[in-house]
């Protein structure tokens, strides 16, 4: 018997798999591989966070919150973002609690889009934005960063891709895969652009804690009725595995978001709520701690590359460097796999990120400190042979 | 500055080099704060964190809890001073509750320790009485778990 012989959803079709997959079916067939191709915390979640779910479970914890996600939570999260940043959201209906920024995402854009609405991606960029504003019906407009200014969204590359189609500007700093966190003064020219051609900014700061120099510029804090926070406990508290993140946004565009979220996931797991409010009351310390262990990590493993000849702007967030390896005359998947097959460390090709991100890899300092001595060692010999 | 401390603690080891590469701060003046930490007792000496009973030393520890009868305008620094000098006491701390120092006893045996305790300590002047807790098993010591570290789960290439 076969399935039926109808066409699957051409939109779906159309998008190749994750570049990334091939990467992970190799690494995974291989041993001893030292792996800088994560895009997680190294860290297991604070252990009051943990110990805190396991208490709720104990005692029930094991139903629907309300969709929008646990009151005390979404107040958490709107007092933490007006005291850090000074912006303020109304818990009751201007903040949602999602199962991670990943489902943020999704409904931001199905909220959002109409057929044929264009999106305006830069990249490279997270491996996400791109399908998800194709399966809601949008275009997505990849628009190419310069490598040579640090990434920089510069509102003049981005600018020259605005039709009058264009809907909204998907970004995310500090950056997957660059590691680059954008200055205040470019975020408020993207918010005067945004203004200008009266577009949505779609503001990825899932790694806003994970900053190195000063501190991180909120989007809404120069746009906040044009812009879309995305937010997660995802990197910040290493919290991948439980599913829940933010999202805020004017009220407007919320409801519509929690017309979706209701009809589709319902809510973000009862239990991971309960620790995600836990990390928030009493985990500040731990973040603390794991933002200056990643600080050291990032300050050793880009001076490493460095001495090697694989040039990279020191990173100012996140947990990864986006080095080019432009001088060894490979192409980006050429140098992944062979560092992979011959040397045995994992790194992810740029050009999974887009098209401008050829002729870098993607290295993850989410890894101790004596593997990353050890990894530099490796990519040594590598390009030495 | 404070960071440097921070890699210290973790790594005595830790040339000025690395220290500098780590936290930004130029080595020359990583070498200059180091050497002046020193000197004024903020780094009071490098340590190494041995696991005794791993090296195959059997080393058994007590904590002794001592009552103590002050003494009149002293309180209890005389005695307390008198306990830490012993080569077999660790630690000595003075605590709140039922009992008053709280002391960390060391020994090549049971035997040793309970001597010690019996013919030493229980003697000291003042000491009115004492309770012996023999140490079973460490499972965090000094801010560090010695449990087994929880296995990496992560899968090796993630977006
Ligand atoms: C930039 C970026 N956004 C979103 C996500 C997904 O986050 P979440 O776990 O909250 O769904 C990731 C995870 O890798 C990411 O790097």
């Amino acid at each position: 018997m076969s399935t039926p012989q109808k066409p699957f959803s051409r939109v779906v079709e159309a998008i190749p798999p994750s570049g990334i997959r091939k990467f992970f079916d190799l690494a995974q067939s291989m041993q001893g591989v030292i792996s800088l191709g994560v895009g997680e915390p190294d860290f297991p979640t604070p252990w009051s966070a943990r110990e805190a779910a396991i208490h709720a479970l104990e005692h029930g914890a094991t139903t629907y919150t309300s969709n929008s996600g646990l009151l005390e939570l979404r107040e958490a999260v709107t007092d933490d973002l007006a005291d850090r940043y000074g912006v303020r959201y109304r818990a009751a209906d201007e903040c949602l609690v999602t199962s991670g920024v990943s489902e943020g995402l999704d409904l931001t854009l199905r909220a959002l889009l109409n057929p044929g609405d264009e999106v305006i991606v830069p990249e490279p960029c997270y491996v996400a934005y791109q399908p998800c504003v194709a399966f809601a019906g949008g275009v997505p407009v990849p628009v190419a960063l310069d490598p040579g200014d640090a990434y920089r969204l510069d509102p003049a590359i981005i600018g020259a891709a605005i039709t009058e189609n264009t809907k909204a500007i998907l970004f995310g700093s500090p950056s997957n895969p660059t590691g680059s966190a954008q200055s205040a003064a470019d975020i408020e020219a993207l918010a005067a652009l945004a203004r200008e051609h009266d577009l949505w900014l779609l503001s990825d700061e899932i790694y806003d804690r994970l900053t190195y120099h000063g501190t991180h510029t909120p989007v809404s804090a120069a746009a906040w009725e044009r812009t879309v926070l995305l937010g997660g406990f995802s990197k910040s508290y290493a919290m991948t595995g439980w599913r829940v993140g933010y999202v805020c946004a004017p009220e407007p565009l919320a409801q519509l978001m929690h017309r979706i979220h209701q009809y589709t996931m319902l809510c973000a797991p009862h239990m991971s709520q309960i620790a995600a409010l836990e990390a928030m009351r009493t985990a500040q310390d731990d973040v603390d701690e794991m933002v200056a262990d990643y600080d050291r990590r990032r300050r050793l493993f880009s001076k490493g590359l460095d001495e090697l000849g694989l040039t990279c702007p020191v990173p100012g967030g996140a947990f990864y460097v986006f080095p080019s390896i432009t001088a060894t005359g490979m192409s980006s998947e050429e140098f992944a796999e062979g560092l992979l097959t011959q040397e045995k460390v994992a790194v992810v090709p740029g050009n999974v990120f887009g098209p401008s991100g050829e002729g870098h890899v993607r290295c993850s300092y989410a890894t101790a400190l004596p593997q990353l001595e050890q990894a530099l060692e490796r990519i040594s010999r590598f390009i030495g042979s | 500055m404070r960071e440097i401390l921070t890699v210290l603690e973790s790594d005595a080891h830790a040339s000025s080099e690395r220290i500098a590469t780590l936290t930004g701060i130029d080595e020359a003046t990583v070498r200059e704060q180091v050497a002046a930490w020193e000197a004024s007792g903020v780094i009071r000496r490098y340590k190494a964190v041995v696991d005794w009973d791993r090296f195959g030393d059997e080393r058994v520890t007590a904590f002794v809890d001592v009552t103590v009868a002050p003494e009149r305008g002293r309180g209890f620094d005389d005695v307390a001073e008198r306990i830490a000098r012993f080569r077999e006491i660790r630690a000595v701390h003075l605590v709140s509750g039922a009992q008053d120092l709280r002391v960390e006893v060391e020994g090549a045996s049971m035997k040793e320790v309970a001597d010690f305790v019996a013919q030493k300590l229980s003697g000291i002047d003042r000491v009115t009485a004492t309770s012996t807790h023999f140490l079973l098993r460490r499972y965090k010591d000094d801010g560090q778990l010695l449990t087994d570290p929880e296995p990496d789960q992560r899968l090796s290439v993630t977006p």
